[in-house]
């Protein structure tokens, strides 16, 4: 087997000085009940081509998203990314190392996490961030636990425009703590069903822009009255471009902004692994309730600069059954390929990348709009919206799919049930003006 | 003779010492260049990407627009490459050597994974398209949870825990979803051994339970007697890890999985360690009813600095029902995605993460898996325990091992070989970047002192699992000899010399800021 | 005035009803270089044994218990920027919390100095 050493003269040089007699000696405290005897019963190795043949078939089976007109968001985005990217995290000292343990060995990806957190810090306008969260989702998780510790209160409320596989993840890892969970209403209006819940005993508000209809939201005045009353503003976002276009969080009042990376540098994936992106306030209260890794800058024996993860007593290992999370490992090499890809970008290129992607959208917009019965329903938006149609959402995006167009994410498919004529379309960058109108005469087309 | 006096001399001037130079003006030396920091080399003025022109169109912000300074510089491509690809130098790496982390698996990650996953089929696809334009994803995710439920004889598996943490999360979760819906809500004792890895505890508490810890014997297996004596009509169950964090088998697993069962409850298992016994045992024979397996480790995806992980979890028969969504079914040819607990035919405890799991780590496993096949795993597992214990045979004359015995996939010793040496077990690991070796995991399982953790892992040859023992036998030797300043000051070969991390932690810097002094300048 | 110990490895030191309380220099050094103290806000409550601080070195974080009851009525905030003088002076700048004591009687079960010395010795 190509990935095995050994020949068996060595195993047997081996066996003989360790002192045993053959492999299964090295296995007698197995029960015996438990030994499996042969092999179980899956296929034999395989060839390297023949491997390649049977996932190429895998492959094959499915549309990717660079050959169709492709207009699907709802928390993941199409964007295209350099080529350096994806060069630079296939370096073998960046792809097959571990967690940096040792740091005087590890500095490559410790400086870079020290950069990936100031950039994070920079985009989402918050004074520190840790070493990324496995998702978007998983951090609102961990930044609503954390807000129950900072203010010693046992009550969320996530708006009902957080995109719902977020609010479904909060309400698990909050299931059996004594954080309860309550959403509002979900659909396009304002936070004013939030703002009403803001009292005392909130720990946290969780708003999202923009949020899972695309719609952006202004957060000061929600924040305003959350902190007058001691209530911490979580703010999320899916869509890290936006901010490049749009207001910070923490410029409008956000105390931990949490959101998903993978727009930049990571890819669709078919939804994972992604990056999460997790930052807040500098208060000293905050920092020693944050989950996750940090990066912190120290110096070595000769005074000279260097990275090591710090804070550590905050992590399980050392923290145990009191651990801020029982969050082990981050979601390295996305946060690798997001700090290399914001790098290219600068602050210039992600500004005009935000535009232009404001922009495609603005034209896609005017496109669907002058279709017949078809309603976009934002005021205000940036890459994303939702539209009003004359029919199931659902079944247009399928007969969709049959005319090779990728037509967005019925809003039914996350809220089921509810908003079955709404349909949640994305523009980027990628989207040309041919992709916009096959997708207008397609969606005319179908209806 | 038309002679050229002004070629390139070929040898150095005659007696010249090397020595006595170990500083530049550059900080650089050689191969190991000195990098800033983007925020120090880049302008916010720069970008390395061209994109098209904007138009200048009206917006659509509702007044949102970005006020607030972003003050991130740019770098062109060039200087990207070189940043980043100088920075990597600063790297340890499997592709580079031996990697001896003990519990974390540091095998060799074959390049046919990463290809197959960057497929456009898999890499440029959507979680949200239509069904019917992604059937072939759909059949990853059953043909890579098929491949590990029968290498575990478990009956189900829940796909979409994004890491070993989240997925011990998963199986506690069901465990605790199975005793509420039985109406066993007075269960919530966990029994944790106290060699586990911190997850377990951490997990065990975000799941509403209490810890009880549980000493080990003098073979550093779980104390039977102290077991017994802790089981009653509290407990809700155990969560052990096998083979154990010592490296060693648990003899009696059987008898633990069937008293935790009689007492009513579950038994977890950390599979961070199944490495060492994939293909020759499967945890539903030992009476496991929920297992984690980190993919990164077991089915060699890369860990990649620190993740992504990916971490499915087996469950049995009883805990099966409550597995979270999403899920894939098959229905005759075609695959079906179950999205929605209304839309399960059990009870899911809820959704762990957005999506439907890592299928860039899905992929890669799978591709492991199908190379390998049920005779090459079995291979895995058998040359894994193999190079353990022959590194525990060799290294037992100079270093002292933790517990009498063969071991399964990584060997354990403590500091007792270092007593009155003043070498500590850091200073031992510092010692070993010096001979260009990645340490091995130290101070961990707390139950040993000094413990240093040793996996090989399969993918060592014969020779270069000797060189590793008679660098370690040296080192071990220099040691008792009293070279104990060398260790103190070690790493001296290293990017940097050993760095301050109480001072990282004292007074914590995260990030840069435009007051950050480049200390680096001051140094050279 | 004298100081008093714990098994857990606190000091306490009386003057009047109010009790100055630390950890001892076995601890601090046993815990090595002291990164964090977490200290409880001023006015709570608390019985002998709760939990009232957490010291957090680089390698480990370890919980401090009440050694008597009795209601906060100041933290050291010197700490908080500077927690190496736990290390430093455990028993003079190094100190945590004071307290006013509830119950003067509970001092009576705690070790005097020689005690606590033969009991890590």
């Amino acid at each position: 087997m190509r990935y095995l050493p050994h020949t068996e003269t060595d195993r047997k040089a081996m066996l003989d000085a360790i002192g045993v007699a053959s492999i299964d000696d090295l296995f007698t405290d197995v029960p015996e009940a438990a030994r499996q005897d042969g092999l179980i019963d899956l296929p034999r190795k395989q060839t390297e081509l023949s491997v390649e043949r049977a996932m190429f078939a895998m492959a094959s089976k499915n549309i990717s998203a660079s050959s169709a007109p492709f207009f699907v968001g709802a928390g993941a985005y199409k964007h295209h990314i350099p080529s350096t990217v994806d060069h630079l995290i296939q370096r073998s000292e960046f792809l097959t190392a571990y967690t940096p343990y040792q740091p005087e060995i590890s500095q490559g990806t410790l400086q870079t996490l020290f950069e990936f957190q100031t950039q994070v810090a920079q985009l989402t306008g918050m004074d520190v961030a840790n070493a990324s969260m496995y998702d978007g989702s998983t951090a609102c998780a961990e930044a609503v636990m954390m807000a129950a510790r900072v203010t010693k209160r046992n009550k969320a409320v996530m708006a009902g425009s957080v995109h719902p596989h977020y609010v479904e993840a909060t309400k698990t890892l909050a299931k059996y703590s004594e954080v309860d969970v309550v959403r509002t209403e979900p659909g396009l209006g304002g936070l004013d069903a939030v703002a009403e819940l803001i009292a005392d005993d909130v720990a946290c508000i969780v708003v999202q822009t923009p949020d899972v209809f695309g719609q952006l939201h202004d957060l000061r005045s929600i924040s305003e009255a959350a902190h007058a009353k001691g209530v911490l503003v979580i703010a999320v976002f899916t869509e890290a471009v936006a901010l490049g276009l749009v207001e910070a969080p923490g410029a409008m009042g956000a105390d931990i902004a949490v959101g998903e990376g993978q727009s930049i540098g990571v890819g669709l994936n078919f939804g994972g692994p992604y990056v999460g992106l997790f930052a807040c306030k500098d208060d000293r209260r905050f920092i020693r309730q944050m989950p996750g890794r940090l990066a912190g800058e120290t110096v070595d024996a000769d005074g000279r600069r260097g990275f090591v993860l710090t804070l550590s007593t905050r992590e399980q290992h050392i923290r145990r059954d009191k651990a801020t999370s029982n969050i082990c490992t981050n979601s390295g090499l996305c946060a690798l390929a997001w700090t290399i890809h914001m790098t290219l970008l600068g602050e210039k290129g992600l500004k005009q990348l935000a535009q232009i992607n404001h922009e495609t959208a603005c034209d896609l917009a005017d496109a669907l709009d002058e279709i017949d019965g078809v309603e976009v329903l934002n005021d205000a938006f940036f890459n994303e919206f939702a539209l009003r149609l004359p029919k199931n959402a659902a079944e247009v995006v399928d007969d969709l799919a049959k005319v090779g167009v990728l037509g967005g994410v019925p809003a039914s498919r996350l809220f089921p049930g509810q908003f079955d004529d709404v349909l949640l379309v994305a523009a980027t960058e990628t989207n040309t003006e041919e992709d916009i109108a096959i997708f207008a005469k397609a969606l005319k087309g179908v209806l | 003779m038309g002679m050229n006096t002004q070629g390139r001399p070929t040898r150095m001037a005659e007696n010249i010492s090397t020595g006595g130079y170990a500083e530049t003006t550059s900080g650089s030396k050689g191969l190991d260049q000195a990098e800033a920091l983007i925020y120090e080399r880049g302008s916010v003025e720069q970008t390395g990407v061209d994109l098209p022109d904007v138009k200048g169109r009206k917006t659509r912000l509702g007044g949102l627009e970005r006020q607030s300074k972003l003050g991130m510089p740019g770098l062109s491509e060039p200087e990207t490459m070189r940043h980043y690809v100088r920075l990597s130098r600063k790297n340890y790496a499997i592709d580079l050597g031996l990697y001896p982390l003990g519990s974390c698996t540091m095998k060799h990650n074959p390049r046919l994974n990463e290809k197959m996953a960057r497929l456009p089929g898999f890499a440029d696809v959507h979680p949200m398209q239509p069904a019917s334009t992604v059937q072939g994803a759909y059949q990853v995710i059953g043909e890579l949870a098929h491949w590990l439920m029968t290498l575990c004889g478990m009956p189900g598996v829940a796909m979409s825990p994004k890491a070993g943490a989240h997925g011990e999360f998963c199986g506690m979760m069901a465990i605790r979803a199975k005793l509420d819906a039985d109406g066993q809500t007075h269960r919530r004792r966990v029994l944790v051994p106290e060699s586990a890895h911190g997850t377990n505890p951490a997990t065990a508490v975000q799941c509403g339970f209490t810890v009880d810890e549980i000493p080990a014997d003098e073979t550093g297996r779980v104390d039977m007697e102290a077991f017994k004596a802790k089981l009653g009509d509290d407990v809700a169950g155990i969560m052990l890890t096998n083979p154990n964090t010592c490296g060693l088998f648990e003899r009696d697993i059987r008898e633990i999985a069937d008293l935790i069962h009689e007492a009513g409850g579950y038994f977890y298992c950390d599979g961070a360690n199944f490495n060492a016994i994939v293909g020759r045992v499967r945890p539903g024979d030992l009476g496991v009813d929920a297992m984690h397996i980190n993919l990164h480790k077991t089915f060699s995806t890369p860990h990649g600095g620190g993740g992504p992980g990916s971490g499915p979890t087996v469950l049995s028969e009883a805990l099966a029902a409550h597995a979270p969504v999403p899920f894939v079914v098959q229905k005759g040819e075609s695959w079906e995605l179950v999205e929605h607990e209304a839309d399960a035919e059990g009870e899911p405890f809820g959704r762990m993460a957005a999506f439907h799991g890592q299928m860039g780590m899905f992929t890669r496993a799978l591709t492991y898996m199908m190379s390998h096949g049920s005779d090459g795993l079995k291979q895995v597992a058998e040359d894994a325990v193999l190079n353990a214990n022959y590194i525990q045979a060799r290294l037992s004359h100079v270093m002292t091992v933790a517990f009498e015995g063969t071991c399964m996939h990584e060997a354990l010793f403590d500091d007792r070989f270092l007593a009155d040496t003043g070498v500590t077990t850091l200073d031992f690991a510092k010692a070993m970047i010096d001979e260009g070796y990645h340490p091995m995991t130290m101070y961990f399982p707390l139950v040993v002192h000094g413990a240093m953790l040793i996996e090989p892992t399969e993918t060592e040859s014969r020779s270069g699992l000797d060189r590793f023992i008679e660098t370690l036998e040296a080192l071990a030797l220099a040691a008792k000899a009293g070279e104990t300043e060398r260790f103190q000051a070690a790493p001296v070969h290293a990017p940097t010399k050993r760095l301050d991390e109480t001072k990282a932690a004292r007074q914590p810097i995260l990030r840069w800021t435009p007051s950050n002094e480049p200390e680096m300048e001051a140094a050279e | 005035m004298t100081t008093r110990f714990t098994e857990d490895h606190e000091w306490i030191t009386v003057d009047g009803d109010i009790a100055t309380v630390g950890i001892t220099a076995y601890a601090a050094e046993q815990l090595g270089d002291v990164v964090f103290v977490e200290l409880p806000d001023v006015g709570k409550q608390v019985k002998k044994g709760d939990e009232f601080a957490v010291v957090e070195s680089v390698k480990a974080a370890s919980e401090v218990y009440a050694p008597v009851d009795g209601e906060i009525v100041e933290i050291n905030d010197g700490l908080d920027g500077e927690p190496a003088k736990v290390n430093e002076a455990p028993l003079g700048d190094g100190w945590f919390v004071k307290f006013k004591l509830a119950d003067a009687s509970q001092l009576e079960g705690l070790m005097d100095e020689a005690a606590y010395n033969a009991h890590i010795a």
